[in-house]
């Protein structure tokens, strides 16, 4: 009886070991969404498009600058996720932050804003046209409040990160509750599908 | 502020424009070309007319935007593609039309149509339709499903072409001008049992959505809404269009049907018969 179980367990283990259909944190969209592409503005003023981000394991996020709570909790966790990440594998991952609140991110303000999240974050932000065209493309859209007494007002957009593997493929969405260490596994995974080790 | 460009589609698609150009240039042609005595009225010209606009509305307009980004407006999106549309267009009795481009194309004897024909009469049995056009409501609004057809362009478009199509199969099913009596028509006992049944497991769908404390459709939440609506309120406006409307629908169905039944069973002359053989030959 005992051997049995132990018997089983291996299996299992083993099942879990070399099986790639163990599900992702994540939620896995291959085939559902193209693959990568955008014309943006750089935080120099630059046009950049993804094939400057080549190669690279790529992370988008629309958002802005004067977000109160979703946009820097993310922007954070991601960063713990990419820091869990054996060296080489962390200098492989680019987090695209998209400000889809070009009216009052200029690119400095935008270069500021992404260095506190560290080295792997770049700051993107476009003209209306450009930012609708890429949230369209990933299915999602931004619309804003009514400016306050002070001018300011709040920016609705999606809470979700798209992740697109080394080939640029879109391959996995991470629901806002996904927490910075689950995120990492399965950065870690796409990264070990791309080296083959 | 009025805006034009509100009329333009947000996710343009030649094929769905070219589709329902065709229906209507074949419709205003089949009329001005069709003999007087068959032509439908201007109610039913109308009625028609009204149907696919409405369609063509809510799937090439600014109206489909609001449907990928607002989930109740989605729920109202899938109302007229899958039961208003397909019910005005079924209720305006195109069969004239049909009939004039049946003769007019030579489709009597195309070998080629045979297949075509066949998988219609299979999706014509009271069970299949019934279990599809109820099955189709359930499937898409399988959260997992859901979510993957909100995501995905090609899958969107098939979910929206399905739910169309098969609203227009459902309703010509239901609303048959031809009689059960004389051809093989669908008994109106039977289409009216179909119409109850299907309402059932609709409001149950629509109710469990209203009642629904978790959000079952975090889609919305995920990719942003087209405006700041709060979640559960988005929820519950789509809990509700899917289960009070349709039910309402299912209800105007089976009286239209109640309707036309008593008028079969009351014997009338017709024109060209004589009398007394309407009334088996007694008076």
């Amino acid at each position: 009886m005992k051997t049995g179980l132990a018997a089983l367990l291996a299996a299992l283990a083993l099942l879990a070991g070399c099986g790639n259909n163990q599900p992702w944190h994540g939620k896995d969209i291959s085939g559902l969404m193209p693959e990568l592409a955008f014309e943006l503005t750089g935080t120099n003023g630059q046009t950049v498009t993804a094939s400057d981000s080549a190669g690279q394991l790529r992370l988008l996020y629309f958002g802005f600058t004067s977000c109160p709570d979703v946009c820097p909790d993310t922007l954070a966790r991601l960063r713990v996720a990419i820091n869990q990440l054996p060296e080489a594998k962390r200098e492989q991952v680019e987090v695209l932050f998209v400000s889809v609140d070009p009216k009052r991110d200029t690119p400095e303000r935008l270069a500021s804003y992404v260095n506190f999240f560290g080295e792997h974050v770049t700051g993107l932000t476009g003209t209306e046209a450009q930012l609708r065209a890429l949230s369209k493309r990933y299915r999602t859209t931004f619309g804003y409040d009514e400016p306050d007494e002070n001018g300011n007002y709040n920016v609705s957009h999606s809470s979700a990160v798209y992740v697109f593997d080394h080939q640029g493929r879109a391959r996995l969405l991470m629901r806002p509750d996904l927490s910075a260490q689950a995120i990492s596994e399965d950065l870690a995974r796409l990264s070990r599908e791309h080296t083959g080790t | 502020m009025p805006d034009a460009s509100a009329l333009l589609p947000y996710d343009y698609s030649p094929l769905t424009i070219l589709a329902f150009v065709l229906v209507l240039a074949g419709y205003g042609i089949a009329l001005l070309r069709m003999a007087p005595d068959q032509q439908p009225g201007p109610v039913r010209i109308v009625a028609f007319t009204l149907g696919v606009l409405l369609c063509y509305g809510v799937m090439q307009t600014r109206f489909d935007y609001f449907s990928q980004y607002m989930f109740f407006v989605h729920r109202g999106q899938h109302l007229i593609l899958h039961h208003l549309g397909p019910f005005l267009i079924a209720l305006s009795n195109p069969l004239p039309i049909f009939r004039f481009w049946y003769r007019a194309l030579g489709l009597a004897n195309k070998p080629w149509l045979a297949p075509v024909a066949w998988l219609y009469r299979l999706l014509q049995q009271p069970v299949i339709a019934a279990v599809l056009f109820v099955g189709l409501i359930y499937f898409w609004l399988w959260p997992a499903v859901h979510f993957d057809a909100m995501l995905s362009r090609d899958l969107y478009w098939l979910m929206n072409w399905s739910m169309l199509l098969d609203g227009l199969l459902f309703w010509w099913l239901m609303f048959d001008p031809r009689s059960p009596a004389k051809t093989t028509a669908l008994g109106y006992g039977k289409r009216i049992l179909i119409l109850a049944l299907v309402a059932l497991p609709q409001m149950i769908l629509g109710a469990w959505i209203v009642f629904s404390r978790d959000m079952v459709y975090d889609v919305y939440e995920v990719c942003g809404r087209a405006w700041p609506l709060a979640p559960e309120t988005d929820q519950l406006l789509g809990g509700l269009l899917t289960w009070i409307p349709p039910a309402m629908m299912s209800i105007l169905g089976i009286l239209i049907l109640l309707r036309r039944a008593m008028h079969a069973d009351t014997p009338r002359p017709h024109p060209g018969q004589p009398r007394s053989l309407v009334n088996g030959g007694v008076s």
